[in-house]
């Protein structure tokens, strides 16, 4: 009976999200969203994808991954040489981007996932570093003047990636892999003496999360019309890690909602962009004086009309917190 | 001698890294925490010493003292504002709170007096240079590398034969121990955070000196670097950091000097990734066994 009362909220979400869809879709062509709108549509967005697929690692995993702008930077680099330099379709460009992110993310994730806490941070933030470095330093991408990307991204591209990495995600948090991977995060070394891989498992959920990062770093690149090796620096890594960390770690409806609130504020400040770091910073340290769990903590917001139905029925079970 | 004349050079930076490292090292070993704002302290303590320098007509040392002394005074504001409180929560609070104080300092330094650069005058020290065995040696690379040696020398000092050291040290091994035998806790870490911070506006002075150009997100990469040399010395191991600050100062300058400057940065980063893949607990660190 659950597992049915699942599966049609799960068709239900996918058909309000077709309707948002075509209603966004039908604005669109019709010319009633000026670009402005259009523009902070396809931001928000993409910045939704890179929320949520940081927060798998994160606050699924429990890894402090703050290098995430780095697998941005390697998939947008890839799918811009596919388009630009080869001239391939853009849906292979996006899927070239994530998996050139993904790649990235394994050969980074094998060695330095047996760090833990402080020095996989440091090891992560150094990682994005060197892919910034790398780009500035080879000629073929432009070096620091970057590279002219044609426009291609277009609001069905932006969202169906954003809807496939929402139900990836999701369905990866709910399965015996995604069990794994909060085990992991409660407690690693009860997890690894209960027989569960915790290096396989954080390193697949690691390798999700930059391959869905490669994809929005396509969805971004194509959108901008220019990259530059300046874009993917510390501080795009930061702005990522304040959706998770607002959202509450643990939560993806937190990160989305982090996500989308942070879009339209940076939007609205964006002429200025010392005022806006100063507001971020604040709210960062306020959050974790006053609210360290973020704005949702663990739950999902579904789990709060669940729990008006069934009261002292069962709750969520991913509702601890972060060690 | 083209080597040798590198070496000086990676020697004088990796002196300025080294005081840096000092500090990150210190807050680390006692609380545990990268302090992230550390790179940012080093940045105030440059600007503190060109406003001393061009508004207030002070030489170097009075300004070095000035620079110390309000940076000393930053990094305790900072740690009783947004460190205490956090004292008992997750690690990854702490480093998140330290992430954000860093770009509040940053961005609030471009909010007060703008994103421009500065430049330190040259006359501070007197431009002299002096040649050994066709080396050069500028007269302030000397006095920079004099004055950290002296700094670190001082620092020793207080670590091993003041009552607030032996402090810092008890409580570095055993908080919760030291408390039971009388020492107040909260004061030890303020005053570790001042130390430290008072060597990371030194650093600041110094840098200013030496590189003349100063910019409010100039903490940014010194800071990165230094908490690398940290790792690589064995993180809360104060001798480790200066050798550590060293090392890594003449691994750049080489690198620079093979032609390769632009992959500075790049290498400080994979050198990092390497001592923590090959030896995480650093040059001079131990082995620690996790207790479950």
């Amino acid at each position: 009976m659950t597992a049915f009362k699942r599966i049609n909220g799960f068709w239900l979400s996918i058909v309000l999200a077709l309707v948002f869809f075509a209603v966004v879709q039908l604005l669109i062509s019709g010319g009633m969203l000026n670009s402005f709108y259009i523009n902070t549509l396809f931001f928000m967005a993409i910045n939704i994808i890179l929320a949520v697929s940081l927060h798998l690692i994160i606050g699924i995993t429990g890894q402090f991954s703050i290098g995430h702008a780095g697998f941005l930077a390697v998939g947008a680099y890839a799918s811009a040489i596919m388009t630009m330099k080869l001239q391939m379709p853009f849906a292979l460009a996006l899927l070239v981007g994530g998996v050139a992110a993904a790649v990235a993310g394994l050969l980074i994730g094998i060695p330095t996932l047996r760090l833990k806490g402080d020095y996989l941070a440091i090891a992560t933030l150094g990682f994005g570093e060197i892919v910034r470095i790398i780009l500035l330093n080879v000629e073929y991408v432009g070096g620091a003047s970057g590279m002219t990307v044609t426009h291609l991204t277009t609001w069905p591209w932006v969202f169906f990636c954003l809807l496939m990495t929402i139900i990836v995600i999701a369905n990866f948090t709910n399965s015996t892999h995604g069990r794994a991977c909060i085990s992991i995060r409660e407690d690693e070394i009860a997890a690894d003496s209960m027989g569960i891989n915790t290096t396989y498992y954080k390193v697949t959920a690691f390798v999700i999360g930059s391959f869905f990062a490669g994809i929005a770093g396509g969805l971004y690149a194509h959108n901008f019309y220019i990259i530059q090796p300046t874009n993917f620096g510390f501080l795009k890594s930061f702005d990522i890690l304040i959706f998770v960390v607002l959202g509450g770690l643990g939560s993806m409806s937190g990160a989305v909602i982090a996500a989308i609130l942070l879009t339209v504020v940076s939007t609205f400040l964006q002429d200025y962009p010392e005022t806006r770091m100063i507001i971020y910073s604040i709210v960062l340290i306020l959050v974790m004086l006053y609210r360290p769990k973020g704005l949702l903590g663990t739950q999902e917001l579904t789990s709060f009309f669940r729990l008006r139905r069934a009261v002292g029925g069962k709750q969520n079970d991913n509702k601890h917190t972060v060690a | 001698m083209e080597l040798i004349q590198q070496l000086v050079n990676g020697i004088s930076l990796g002196s300025i890294y080294a005081l840096i490292a000092l500090g990150y090292t210190m807050v680390y070993g006692i609380v545990r925490l990268i302090n992230f704002a550390h790179g940012d302290v080093f940045m105030v303590g440059a600007f503190v010493g060109f406003y001393a320098v061009t508004s207030l007509d002070l030489g170097f040392f009075p300004a070095l003292l000035l620079a110390m002394i309000a940076c000393a005074l930053l990094g305790v504001f900072i740690e009783r504002i947004a460190y205490k409180p956090l004292r008992n929560a997750t690690r990854i609070a702490a480093l998140i709170t330290a992430i954000g104080v860093s770009l509040l300092i940053e961005y609030g330094t471009i909010y007060v007096r703008g994103a421009q650069p500065e430049a330190y005058p040259s006359t501070l020290l007197p431009a002299k240079s002096i040649e050994i065995f066709g080396v050069t040696i500028s007269s302030q690379a000397l006095l920079i590398l004099c004055t950290s040696i002296v700094l670190m020398i001082l620092l020793q000092l207080i670590v091993h034969k003041t009552k607030i050291g032996k402090a810092m040290r008890a409580v570095s091994y055993d908080a919760e121990a030291a408390r039971l035998m009388g020492i107040n806790v909260d004061n030890t870490i303020s005053a570790t955070f001042a130390i430290g911070s008072a060597l990371a506006g030194a650093a600041g002075v110094i840098f200013g000196v030496y590189y003349i150009k100063i910019e409010p997100l100039m903490g940014i990469i010194p800071g990165l670097k230094a908490f690398i040399a940290a790792v690589l010395g064995g993180i809360g191991i104060i001798p480790g950091a200066m050798v550590g600050g060293l090392v890594l100062g003449v691994i750049e300058s080489l690198v620079s000097g093979l032609g390769y400057s632009l992959w500075r940065d790049g290498v400080a980063f994979i050198v990092l990734i390497l001592i923590l893949i090959f030896r995480p607990s650093g040059l001079f660190g131990k082995n620690v066994k996790e207790k479950v």
